[in-house]
């Protein structure tokens, strides 16, 4: 174990970078600092010094980082994650995840593989936490509207519950629609002719 | 045609220049040509380009300085990437905070329009920050291979000023160009539109040149995919072309204005209001709080004056710009590596109507305000030229 290296991590959504941060504690790297906020980065960046900097591609700072290729008296010549091209496999994972790593010393490839796998495993999850919220967020509004479009064709037709939920459902297959599309259809006819 | 070749994804930057790449789409210019074009808008350069390098983008909105990096291997991989269509000349201003528009003004030994005017005044102003002890002045540019950087270097490097000893150039990404100028953590930035607009419309940033004003023809954004995929790809990259050759004629068709601003404006694609996109495109642009207009018929070019013909003296340019600030050694290689970026012959392949109207353009293909005319196969004579420039 090499438990000194110092890792930046730069992502402006404070939940996602505190599950990374807990990541990488668990796997031992004790000097780990977070930067939500992205005003003067360099200049912060240089005075933390780090060895790997993470950080989340939906960030346009992503930007900012590349000036330290150039600014060679500053710091040590960094040197970019993605400079050996046999590992390709890896970048795409990155890429795909989200993340892009940036290593600020002379470190060897298999320790920042390490960080990168747990990276991309960290904000893989984090991405699946999100859509399974956003979906389960859809589902539930989906049902009210529904039970909404079955109470107006209930009073409005004179239906049972279950009736009015065929007819939904069988608009919906006619029109190759989703269900909740024709109840949300139901529901604007039916405010428009309040 | 092989069916899985007519699908593209192609990453953009909100930014005006990719008008020609986001009208062929829109307006149905590339599934004339059988391309089902999906365009995914990106929100830093660094992004486009490794989705692009690593394949997961079959074609790019590029500035071209990247193009010719990524070509190199300079500050990044190495992967070699041709330009077939130039999606934009031209665009860009400095903009500068109303303090240091008032000292350059004051500095001024003529009329500050004339970039060699400014130019000398930011030096005496920087001279009198200097003896004063004070902190050097900040720029803002948007990347380190980007036209802004070497646009503003260019400038002011002709006035005296030394970019990397007598002030500061940051990266910022553009976005947050106006706020850091609100702020003062720069004094000025160079950037394309909207963004200079936004900051004369806050009150905060008067534009101080075009930089058609200090180079009449300057190479921006390119239409940018993988050489090996160009090899690969001959006929869906030769309708790429076609497609985008006829967005950019349909974009430079005043009469079209309307519906290509709205176009553009549209939340998914550059998401700014359309008069601000309109004012880009017309080259009528507000350059002071107060309300004073500028007009250039060159402030962005799209197709029209050939500026969508990829031409190599411009990359040779960008490279002798990348040789004089340090970024890359000079060598025969390296400049025929470059200038083989820039493929007019794929553009020229592409063939539709209308000929090259090359009326009054500068004859070198640049012509910069300053120093001798550019000659793309003698770099030396460029950078002995050059008083300043490193090492």
């Amino acid at each position: 174990m090499h438990p000194s290296l110092k890792i930046v991590i730069v992502d402006e959504n404070p939940i996602r970078a505190a599950i990374l941060e807990d990541g990488l504690r668990e796997a031992g790297h004790v000097h780990v600092v977070r930067l939500g906020e992205t005003s003067h980065l360099l200049a912060r960046i240089y005075a933390l010094d780090p060895d790997v900097i993470l950080i989340d591609l939906e960030n346009p700072s992503r930007d900012v980082l590349e000036q330290m290729f150039q600014v060679s008296r500053a710091v040590k010549r960094p040197i970019a994650m993605f400079v050996d091209q046999s590992d390709k496999a890896s970048i795409e994972a990155a890429v795909d995840a989200g993340v892009s790593a940036y290593i600020v010393g002379g470190l060897h490839k298999e320790r920042i593989k390490n960080i990168l796998d747990l990276c991309i495993s960290r904000f893989n999850s984090f991405a699946r936490l999100r859509d399974e919220l956003e979906r389960a967020r859809t589902a539930l509004e989906e049902r009210k509207v529904i039970d909404r479009a079955k109470g107006i064709l209930m009073t409005a037709k004179n239906l049972t519950e279950e009736a009015a939920y065929a007819l939904l459902r069988k608009t919906a297959m006619n029109e190759s629609k989703k269900i909740a599309e024709v109840a949300q259809s139901v529901v604007t006819t039916a405010e428009l002719l309040k | 045609m092989i069916a899985s070749e007519a699908r593209l994804r192609i990453g953009f930057i909100p930014l005006a220049d990719a008008a020609a790449l986001i009208v062929a789409v829109d307006k149905g210019f590339a599934a004339a040509e059988g391309l089902d074009v999906e365009l995914i808008r990106e929100v830093s350069w660094s992004n486009v380009r490794d989705k692009l390098n690593i394949g997961l983008f079959d074609a790019a909105h590029l500035l071209a300085p990247i193009a010719i990096a990524s070509s190199l291997g300079l500050g990044h991989v190495k992967v070699p990437i041709v330009a077939p269509f130039g999606l934009g000349v031209n665009g860009n201003a400095i903009t500068v905070s109303p303090a240091l528009h008032a000292a350059i003004a004051a500095a001024g030994d003529g009329n500050i329009l004339d970039p060699m005017v400014s130019a000398r005044a930011l030096a005496r102003v920087v001279a009198k920050r200097k003896m004063r002890g004070e902190e050097p002045l900040t720029f803002g540019m948007t990347f380190p291979f980007s036209t802004h950087n070497y646009h503003l270097r260019f400038w002011m490097a002709a006035g005296g000023v030394d970019p990397d000893e007598d002030v500061r150039l940051v990266v910022l990404p553009p976005p947050y160009m106006v706020e850091s100028l609100a702020n003062g953590q720069v004094d000025g930035f160079c950037v394309g539109a909207p963004w200079n607009s936004v900051a004369v419309d806050l009150g905060i940033g008067f534009i101080l040149h075009f930089v058609c004003e200090i180079l009449p023809r300057a190479a921006e954004k390119v239409l940018a995919v993988r050489s090996r995929w160009a090899d690969e790809h001959p006929q869906t990259l030769l309708r790429l072309v076609r497609a985008h050759r006829r967005a950019a004629a349909f974009v430079e068709d005043t009469t079209n204005r309307e519906e290509v601003t709205a176009m553009l404006a549209a939340p998914n694609r550059i998401g700014v209001a359309a008069e601000v996109i309109r004012r880009t495109l017309d080259g009528r642009m507000k350059v002071a709080p107060d309300g004073i207009v500028r007009v250039s018929d060159r402030y962005l070019l799209i197709g029209r004056k050939g500026a969508a013909r990829p031409e190599p003296a411009q990359a040779a340019w960008l490279y002798a710009q990348m040789v004089r600030w340090g970024q890359a050694p000079l060598s025969a290689e390296l400049l025929a590596a470059a200038t083989a970026v820039f493929r007019p012959d794929l553009y020229d392949a592409a063939m539709v109507d209308g000929a090259l109207d090359l009326d009054g353009e500068p004859p070198d293909g640049i012509g910069a305000f300053a120093g001798p005319a550019f000659d793309p196969n003698d770099i030396a004579a460029h950078l002995g030229s050059c008083a300043i420039r490193h090492p």
